[in-house]
C-alpha cells in the first residue's frame, strides 16, 4: 500500500513514467480503483482460457476474443453504424417528444397548485404502469410502423421528466419566491430568476432517468417489433444461434447507456455550478 | 407624536390567518410609525407575529384590516421595501454579484450597469473577492451580509429586517451589527429590524417597539437615549441595562407561560 501511495506523488511519478506499472498507477491511482480492473480482467481471462479449452459452451459463450472480432468486422462493414443509427435515432426522437411535454408540464405543475390538483391524479394513476406494456395498444393505435414504436419510448420518456421536474420546482425554498416579488419580480421573471434555475439539479435528474428508460424501452421494441436497430439484431442472433454477435450489440448498448450517463453527469456540473452535492456525484 | 414624521405609518393593522384549527388572530391594532432615517426595532418573544408585520408591509401579505401608508411616493423605480429573511435570502443559484445586482435587475437596469454599481458596493463592504462566488461556498455570516448588501443597494424607501443575525454566533452576530449601524450611517434610509435579541434591539434602534404574542401587539414604545454615531461600546452605558430590564420584564410573563414555567 505504502508504494502505492508514493506513487501518487509527482516526485515518485517521474521516475516510472516510463514503464508501464507506472503508466497504470498514474490512471488508476489507488486500490480501489485497481482491483475492479483486476476483476475484470482475471474473469475475461479465465472466460477465455475455459472456451478455448472447450469446458464452457462457446455456444453460450463464446471466447472474449471471438465477440471482439466480431465487433471489429460489424464496425468495419458499417453494419453496426447502420444498427446504431436506427436505435439512436428513435431513442432520441421519443425521448424529445416525450420529454419535452414532461418538462413543461411538470414545471407548470410544481408553479400552479390548481394545475397540479387537477393533473396529478393522473399522472400518480399511470406512472405505476409498466410502459412497455403498452405497447400493444399503441400498435392498434398508430399502427405497426415507425410512429408506434416512437411513441412508446416517448410515453416512457414523458413520466420520470413529469415527475422530477415537478418536485423539482417544489422542494425550492418558498423563501426564494417572496424575495423575488418583495424586489418586484414579476410572474416572468420569477419563471426565469426562481424556478427555472431552482428546480434545474431535479430537472436533469428526470432527464438522466427518462434516458435510461427510453434505452430500455426503444430496444424492447426493437426486439418485439423491428427489422432494424441493436434489439432486433439481438433477436435475430439469438434466432440463427449468432451468440457472439449477440454479445457485441450488448456491448453497443451498454455503451450507449453508460454514455448517456456520463454525458449528463458533466451536463450538470456545468449548467448547475452552484449545487452543493456536486462534489460527491 | 406617531403621525408627525414623514415615513411609514401603520394603522390598527390586523391579521387573521384561516388554519385547521380555526381562524388565528396573528397581529391586532397594531399602529405605530416609523420615521425618515429612523432606525426602529421590534422586539418580542417567537411567534408574536414579528415576521408577519414585516411581510405586510413588504406587501407580501395583504393586511384583514387597517393601513399601511407611506408619506412619500417612491423616486422613479425605487421600491417600497427591501426585505433581509433570517435565512435563505440569497439565490443558491446566483453568484454573489448577481445576488447583490438582483434588485437593480428587477428594476430593470441593464446587466452592465446593475454589476457596475453592485460591484462598487461589494468593494465598499469587502466583499470583493468574493464577487463569483456562489452562497454555497460562504460561511453563514457572509451570506447575510450579502442580503444586507443587496437590500442597501435596491435603495427603497424602508428597509425591512427579518432577525437577520438571528442563525449566527454571538461572536458573529456583533461584527456583523457594527458593520450595520457603519453602512446605514452612510446610507440613512428607514430601517424596521424585528428579532427577539433584547440587547440587539437596544444597541440598534432609535426606538424599541415591545410585541407580545397571540394575538400580536405593540404592548410599549421606548426611545433609546443612546447618540449616534453608536458603535457597540454604548452597551456598557447605565440606560442601557435599565431598558433591557424593562424590557424584559415586560416579555417574561409571555415566555414563561409559553413555555409552562409558574412565575
Amino acid at each position: 500500500m505504502a508504494h502505492l501511495e508514493d506513487a501518487g506523488r509527482p516526485g515518485a511519478q517521474r521516475s516510472e513514467d516510463s514503464d508501464l506499472g507506472g503508466k497504470l498507477r498514474r490512471v488508476l491511482p489507488n486500490l480501489e480503483q485497481q482491483l475492479p480492473v483486476a476483476i475484470i480482467v482475471a474473469v475475461l481471462a479465465l472466460w477465455e482460457w475455459r472456451a478455448r479449452s472447450g469446458s464452457i459452451s462457446t455456444l453460450f459463450f463464446p471466447a472474449p476474443s471471438t465477440i471482439i472480432q466480431t465487433f471489429a468486422r460489424l464496425l468495419a462493414s458499417g453494419e453496426l453504424a447502420i444498427q446504431l443509427g436506427a436505435t439512436l435515432s428513435r431513442l432520441l426522437l421519443g425521448f424529445a417528444l416525450g420529454s419535452a411535454p414532461g418538462l413543461i408540464f411538470g414545471l407548470t405543475m410544481g408553479w400552479s397548485r390548481r394545475l397540479r390538483a387537477v393533473i396529478d391524479p393522473f399522472v400518480a394513476a399511470l406512472h405505476p404502469i409498466p410502459k412497455i406494456s403498452l405497447l400493444p395498444l399503441i400498435i392498434i393505435i398508430f399502427g405497426i410502423g415507425e410512429t408506434s414504436k416512437i411513441v412508446a419510448v416517448a410515453v416512457g420518456s414523458f413520466f420520470p421528466m413529469v415527475i422530477n421536474c415537478m418536485a423539482g420546482v417544489l422542494q425550492i425554498s418558498l423563501t426564494y419566491f417572496d424575495v423575488a416579488k418583495n424586489y418586484g419580480a414579476g410572474p416572468l421573471q420569477v419563471f426565469k430568476r426562481v424556478i427555472l434555475p431552482g428546480s434545474l439539479p431535479l430537472v436533469l435528474t428526470g432527464a438522466r432517468i427518462s434516458l435510461n428508460i427510453a434505452l430500455l424501452i426503444t430496444i424492447s421494441v426493437e426486439l418485439v417489433a423491428a427489422q432494424k436497430g441493436l434489439g432486433a439484431v439481438i433477436w435475430l442472433a439469438w434466432q440463427t444461434l449468432r451468440t457472439e454477435e449477440l454479445y457485441a450489440s450488448l456491448i453497443v448498448i451498454s455503451a450507449l447507456g453508460i454514455g448517456f450517463n456520463l454525458f449528463l453527469q458533466r451536463l450538470k456540473l456545468r449548467l448547475v455550478p452552484w449545487h452543493e452535492d456536486l462534489q460527491n456525484d | 407624536m406617531a403621525f408627525a414624521l414623514m415615513g411609514l405609518n401603520c394603522c390598527q393593522l390586523g391579521k387573521e390567518f384561516k388554519t385547521r384549527q380555526g381562524q388565528v388572530i396573528a397581529l391586532e391594532e397594531v399602529t405605530f410609525s416609523v420615521g425618515e432615517r429612523e432606525f426602529v426595532c421590534i422586539v418580542g418573544p417567537s411567534g408574536c407575529g414579528k415576521t408577519t408585520l414585516l411581510k405586510l408591509i413588504a406587501k407580501l401579505l395583504q393586511p384583514t384590516s387597517g393601513t399601511i401608508a407611506f408619506d412619500t411616493n417612491p423616486v422613479d423605480g425605487q421600491p417600497r421595501s427591501a426585505m433581509v429573511f433570517q435565512e435563505q435570502g440569497i439565490f443558491p443559484w446566483m453568484t454573489v454579484l448577481e445576488n447583490v445586482a438582483f434588485g437593480l435587475e428587477m428594476q430593470g437596469v441593464g446587466r452592465q450597469e446593475r454589476h457596475h454599481q453592485a460591484h462598487a458596493f461589494i468593494e465598499k463592504v469587502g466583499l470583493a473577492d468574493f464577487a463569483h462566488s456562489y452562497p454555497h461556498e460562504l460561511s453563514g455570516g457572509m451570506r447575510q451580509r450579502v442580503a444586507i448588501t443587496r437590500a442597501f443597494l435596491a435603495d427603497p424607501q424602508i428597509l425591512l429586517m427579518d432577525e437577520p443575525f438571528g442563525a449566527l454566533d454571538a461572536q458573529t452576530r456583533l461584527v456583523l451589527q457594527e458593520e450595520l449601524l457603519r453602512i446605514w450611517r452612510e446610507h440613512q434610509k428607514m430601517i424596521l429590524f424585528v428579532t427577539h435579541d433584547i440587547q440587539e434591539a437596544v444597541l440598534l434602534s432609535d426606538r424599541v417597539l415591545v410585541m407580545t404574542g397571540r394575538p400580536g401587539r405593540i404592548l410599549e414604545e421606548i426611545p433609546i437615549p443612546l447618540g449616534r454615531p453608536r458603535n457597540l461600546t454604548a452597551r456598557d452605558h447605565p440606560d442601557v441595562s435599565e431598558i433591557k430590564w424593562h424590557i424584559w420584564k415586560m416579555l417574561e410573563d409571555q415566555v414563561r407561560r409559553d413555555l409552562k414555567i409558574a412565575t
